[in-house]
């Protein structure tokens, strides 16, 4: 889907308020049509990068090329950008269609011609043709994003970002609007830079993913990248529940973690590590084991607690201090009762070890 | 088990909800000194001309008198100098209050309190401190006539020096509803605004003004209805240049010794700007501008 060359490029961008580098250095090309998402956690510098890429904010050093121009003073007014902001930021006294018009009346496009591409919008968007004249505050939360794109596509934006759309929903209405979104994006083919919290939402969605931490981007990848290839921590543990077990490497493919009494097989590649680092391995990579020797690792605990996810069950084993999580489909779900003693194992191929950062 | 536990039985009759009874001393309060002085002025308006008392049969006589006389144009001046006031007003006011809200930052609280300061003055006390100013050989004349030896007439006793006194009076007025309203618009409407491609002038035209209307109606309605009831502004910086309907009130009620007729006059002044406030509301439901409905 994504085209060849850049559209955006980010050369050593950085926005400093007083001592502190709100973003730090940050290098960063986004393709031609692609759906970018930038995620980290909050503070992690993700809005004030996106407010610089939409022109809001002005960067203290470093440079935004917009196809090969560089942009840094050009206001927001006068990018061929366009942001679809956190709280919509509809204009409460304009009737839905007066909103999505906004753009175009701006630039003089005559009332019919207006109405006609508002109208094609909201029904690309699946939004009522009757709600054209009404008020932004009478339609649901779901429906108000959809304004809130289809004025931004009105614009015709070269690219079209997104500061979190989507938090202030509940989660059956985010999910639903995610696979829309990648659909619009898929249909439009513009280039969609999105930031959010939550990697769940940029793995569904993104072509591409940048995971940022104070203020600098730390791991950019596929979402099969970043998913199977962390490349730090920090990283592993934002993707969700993840088994981190730090670790000391002994050479020759041996690993020592504390509370497991014997050596454990270390993964073929590990990039980076130097005498120490964590071992990751997902859930749905540990297994229960007949017997010790029916994976490449193993180590004995005891099945403390077991948490229904729908159609998985995951299961907390304590092995001395040391938490792991493992999770089964429902149909293969462990037979065994809580406090007894198990053994978990995992092949060394399915592991990762990240250094300690 | 079986302790029955009964309900106080209440006596036959009359008998008030807590929040009415918890209401009524202000209800008292209001009636006897608000409502009583009010319904007494209206019906002294349909009593016999230069009668004292309530007790007479009512007459629509003062009503008839006052179309005949030459009360409609003090009332005109007056609907006028308010008209005129509330406009300067927003002239003035709009780019302060604009100030207030998004370009003095800091220096806000300073330049609000140098608004508000005057206002612990006797609104008397700052107008002659206007004559003084305005004054032949005053303040201001006089200054320009030892500096540059321009002699200049008086300023005094002119329709504009009475609109810069009630500008001048009823500025707090306007400049904070307004300042409200400016500071009510969202940030983000006018950061959305501009990113779809408005220019200053659009964001303002689009987003700023319409969403700061209900700060202007409701700073336009407060200073209108003020300025409709200047009469000090009339008598200070006028002299005797232009006479409002609030001096003809005045006159009725004391020289005239026509309570009667001074009251019919304040009731016609009550229903103009009742009125023109009601369809003022209606007209700009308020709640509507800020898409609420």
């Amino acid at each position: 889907m994504a085209g060849e060359g850049p559209i955006l490029t980010l050369r050593s961008l950085t926005k400093s308020f007083g001592a502190h580098s709100a973003v730090d250095h940050v290098d960063l090309e986004i393709r031609e049509g692609e759906m970018f998402t930038i995620v980290g956690p909050s503070g992690s510098g993700k809005t004030t990068l996106l407010r610089m890429l939409a022109g809001m904010e002005t960067p203290t050093a470093g440079d935004i090329i917009l196809r090969g121009a560089r942009i840094n003073d050009i206001p927001a007014n006068k990018r061929p950008t366009c942001m679809v902001f956190q709280s919509l930021a509809l204009f409460p006294h304009k009737s839905v269609g007066d909103n999505i018009e906004f753009a175009l009346k701006i630039r003089g496009v005559p009332r019919a011609e207006r109405k006609r591409r508002a109208v094609d919008l909201m029904r690309m968007l699946r939004l009522p043709d009757h709600y054209y004249g009404r008020a932004p505050n009478r339609i649901s939360g779901g429906e108000r994003q959809r304004v809130a794109l289809a004025r931004a596509l009105a614009f015709d934006p070269e690219i079209l970002f997104f500061d979190e759309p989507l938090s202030a929903l509940d989660y059956k209405l985010r999910k639903t609007l995610e696979k829309e979104l990648k659909d619009i994006h898929r249909e439009t083919r513009k280039t969609f830079v999105y930031i959010t919290h939550s990697l769940e939402e940029a793995m569904v969605m993104s072509d591409r993913i940048g995971v940022m931490r104070d203020g600098k981007l730390v791991q950019i990848g596929t979402p099969h990248e970043i998913y199977t290839a962390p490349n730090s921590k920090f990283v592993s543990e934002f993707i969700g529940d993840v088994n981190v077990v730090p670790v000391s490497v002994l050479g020759s493919g041996r690993l020592k973690a504390p509370h497991v009494p014997h050596e454990m097989a270390a993964p073929p590649a590990m990039n980076g590590v130097g005498e120490s680092g964590f071992l990751v391995v997902r859930p749905e990579f540990l297994r229960f084991l007949d017997s010790p020797g029916d994976a490449d690792n193993h180590v004995v605990g005891r099945l403390y607690n077991e948490y229904a996810l729908g159609s998985r069950i995951q299961y907390q084993v304590r092995v001395g201090e040391l938490v792991f999580v493992l999770e089964k489909l429902r149909h293969e779900a462990f037979t065994g009762g809580l406090d007894q003693e198990v053994v978990i194992g995992w092949n060394a191929a399915d592991s990762i070890v990240v250094p300690d950062r | 088990m079986s302790a029955e536990v009964r309900p106080v039985e209440d006596g036959p009759g009359f008998r008030l909800s807590a929040g009415l009874r918890s209401a009524l001393p202000v209800i008292v309060f209001l009636l006897v000194g608000f409502a009583a002085p009010l319904l007494a002025v209206i019906g002294f308006s349909f009593m016999p001309p230069r009668t004292f008392g309530l007790g007479h049969p009512p007459t629509f006589e003062n009503y008839v008198t006052l179309f005949d006389s030459t009360n409609y144009i003090s009332l005109l001046w007056s609907l006028g100098m308010a008209t005129a006031t509330v406009l300067i007003l927003i002239a003035v006011s709009y780019p302060v209050a604009y100030g207030l809200v998004r370009v003095f930052g800091r220096w806000s609280t300073l330049v609000t309190l140098l608004f508000v300061i005057p206002l612990f003055v006797s609104e008397n006390v700052r107008l002659y401190g206007w004559v003084l100013f305005l004054i032949k050989n005053g303040v201001l004349l006089g200054t320009l006539k030892t500096l540059f030896g321009i002699e200049a007439d008086s300023m005094l006793f002119t329709t504009a020096a009475i609109l810069l006194g009630m500008v001048y009076v009823y500025l707090p007025f306007m400049l904070f509803p307004l300042t409200l309203g400016i500071s009510m618009v969202p940030n983000d409407a006018r950061e959305a605004a501009s990113d779809l491609g408005a220019s200053r002038w659009q964001v303002f035209r689009e987003v700023e003004l319409p969403l700061s209307t209900p700060g202007l109606i409701i700073g336009c309605l407060l200073t209108f209805v003020l300025a409709v009831g200047a009469i000090a502004e009339y008598k200070v910086l006028g002299g005797q240049q232009v006479i409002p309907i609030t001096h003809d009130i005045e006159i009725a009620f004391t020289y005239a010794q026509n309570w009667p007729l001074g009251a019919a006059l304040a009731v016609l002044l009550m229903l103009i700007v009742g009125v023109l406030v009601l369809v003022a509301l209606w007209r700009f439901d308020l709640d509507r501008f800020l898409g609420r409905r």
